[in-house]
């Protein structure tokens, strides 16, 4: 089903949620670090990042909800094949951001690869955001543009919060790449690692090709070259160097993951698994 | 002046209600004693986020994973204003992370309690920052100024802390009969370690006449931890939970609770590092500590660089 063209406002649901499941994965991956930061004050503004994805997250989660709910119950059952959600389409009731967080299994989940690798270290951790924010400013920045006035409204709040992920990420790449031998190392090594996940933030799937079709959708081709030039820009102030290789890890964005989401996802939907239909 | 005239005009302040600020002279002692009190308060703080951190990834709605991420943040920013208003009194906070680590410091004995249920968020919230809040409202007006102006920031966030753990108790005590079962659950784990938060009975309790005589201390442990029981025991009817002490009984002629003994042993045991979760939580600390060096090694290098550039290049342009 994933590739398949489908309706315009199915198809704008499952753009939504590819952007919410990012925002949900890596706030998820950041939000680890609380309490167990290298500096107390990083702690703080880590956990500050991994509130502002989690609060984007919601969001489009409650926009997604509501364009599930409108849909025929014919169409609904046809987009995710989670038991719960299944029983909830039955009994005719509406779903809400809770139930598209907790309830789905990761071969329903949109999110890039980049989103859901793990920590590991600070110097992986940053290089991940750094690739990741750099394309999420441009792309927010981009959508604010969207004719999904909702989408739209998102993007403006949230670049606010992407600009100050962006500076923090650079100012980290920087600090690691001109500190020590040992953090330039470790930070090149993780940039070499993670690079291979980049690929896929621009590749142009059927969802978003129609989502740009109708308006409502980034044309991510077109920021490839910002964003390459911004991290070129950062990467030599970092005195980092560009990795070579090309070859790109894909599927996330398709519902393809790695096994990382799977433990994500049964840590983070415990709860509403193991006691079901509860207010919380 | 001489000493002698320096701790008359000391004693005059505090006698005064004026505040005591960090260029002020101070006897050596008071500022041993609000070294120890304020590092541990802070200590506290930051420990303190890892058993509520521990439930971030696993809470059951986004709303509530968005209050918890906030809560545990607002922690580590009071251990921020603490560690800061301890630095006032010649110490650095790499000094008192070291006390932390090599066990000379303490911290609250209640973070070696393990969460084990989502409930626990609220037990927490509840009892534990209720129990903090108890302790710290009157720190507002303690006699140390940094001390005190950290502390009127951290009782407003305390005092929100407090009401959202109540609230997710309140949820619970509201929900399926297993959400009930949960909350009483913590209930039952969390009341007598948060009533030991108080410290000692004032009769074994060393530091207490000093301290209030220094004002740096308003109330003794026995008079707060008769002021919260009071207050909990009301809350928890009011959900329709049952405090586990069966000896409580309002005694109409104090005006209080009676409670039942409290198994001091248990404190002190957890104090001297056979609690539940002493190892691993002094382990976490000390890893986060442990990997972080390269980190702020390579932040402070990088500092240097940039400073050395700069004046590079004043000396270029001059």
């Amino acid at each position: 089903m994933t590739n398949q063209p489908v309706n315009q406002s199915t198809n704008r649901l499952l753009y939504t949620l590819q952007i919410a499941d990012n925002a949900l994965i890596l706030g998820h991956r950041i939000s680890e670090w609380c309490g167990h930061g290298p500096i107390l004050e990083q702690d703080i503004a880590l956990t500050n990042t991994a509130l502002d994805h989690l609060g984007q997250a919601r969001s489009l989660y409650q926009h997604a909800a509501d364009m599930f709910n409108a849909l025929p119950a014919d169409e609904q059952k046809t987009l995710f094949s989670s038991t719960a959600l299944q029983n909830k389409i039955t009994k005719g009731e509406n779903i809400d951001e809770d139930d598209l967080a907790y309830l789905r299994d990761g071969w329903d989940f949109r999110n890039a690869l980049l989103a859901e690798q793990p920590n590991k270290d600070w110097a992986y951790t940053v290089v991940r955001s750094f690739l990741y924010d750099t394309f999420n400013f441009y792309f927010y920045a981009a959508l604010q543009n969207s004719k999904d006035v909702v989408l739209a409204a998102v993007a403006e709040k949230s670049l606010k919060e992407v600009t100050y992920h962006l500076r923090w990420s650079s100012e980290w790449m920087i600090r690691l790449g001109d500190g020590t031998d040992e953090s330039k190392a470790r930070v090149q090594e993780a940039l070499d690692s993670y690079w291979a996940y980049t690929g896929e933030l621009f590749e142009t799937t059927v969802v978003d090709k129609t989502a740009l079709a109708d308006g409502i959708g980034v044309d991510i081709a077109a920021i490839k070259t910002q964003w390459q030039q911004r991290v070129n820009t950062v990467l030599e102030e970092a005195t980092l160097t560009l990795p070579t290789n090309t070859w790109m890890h894909s599927g996330g964005k398709e519902c393809r993951h790695s096994e990382h989401l799977g433990y994500i996802l049964a840590e983070m939907q415990f709860m509403q698994r193991a006691y079901p239909d509860m207010e919380w | 002046m001489t000493v002698h005239s320096f701790q008359e005009h000391f004693d005059a302040k505090i006698d005064n209600e004026v505040m005591i600020e960090p260029r002020d002279w101070m006897p050596d002692d008071y500022r041993k004693t609000l070294i120890r009190q304020i590092s541990q308060h802070a200590h506290s703080e930051i420990v303190g986020m890892l058993p509520e951190g521990n439930w971030i990834t696993r809470a059951p709605s986004l709303r509530r994973k968005a209050v918890l991420l906030a809560k545990v943040q607002d922690e580590g920013g009071h251990g921020l204003y603490l560690y800061s208003a301890a630095e006032t009194l010649g110490i650095t906070r790499d000094e008192m992370y070291d006390q932390l680590h090599t066990g000379k410091a303490k911290y609250s004995s209640i973070f070696n309690y393990p969460s084990l249920t989502w409930a626990d968020m609220g037990a927490i919230g509840w009892l534990v920052d209720g129990a903090a809040i108890m302790n710290q409202v009157p720190l507002c007006r303690t006699s140390y100024g940094p001390y005190a102006r950290a502390m009127v920031r951290v009782c407003k966030e305390e005092s929100f802390h407090q009401r959202q753990g109540f609230e997710i108790m309140m949820t619970l005590a509201n929900g399926t009969d297993v959400q009930k079962k949960m909350a009483q659950d913590a209930l039952n784990r969390w009341w007598w370690p948060s009533i030991m938060m108080f410290g000692p009975s004032d009769a074994d309790s060393p530091h207490t006449a000093q301290s209030m005589r220094w004002r740096i201390k308003r109330f003794t442990n026995d008079e707060l931890r008769q002021k919260f029981i009071d207050v909990t025991v009301e809350q928890a009817k009011l959900i329709g939970l049952t405090v586990p002490d069966p000896d409580l009984k309002w005694n109409e002629e104090r005006g209080h609770y009676d409670f039942g003994p409290i198994n001091w042993d248990e404190f002190w045991n957890v104090v001297k590092g056979n609690g539940p979760c002493n190892k691993e939580r002094l382990e976490a600390r000390k890893k986060a500590w442990e990997n972080g060096a390269w980190v702020r090694d390579a932040a402070m290098a990088h500092a240097e660089k940039r400073k050395a550039r700069k004046e590079n290049k004043e000396v270029k342009a001059a």
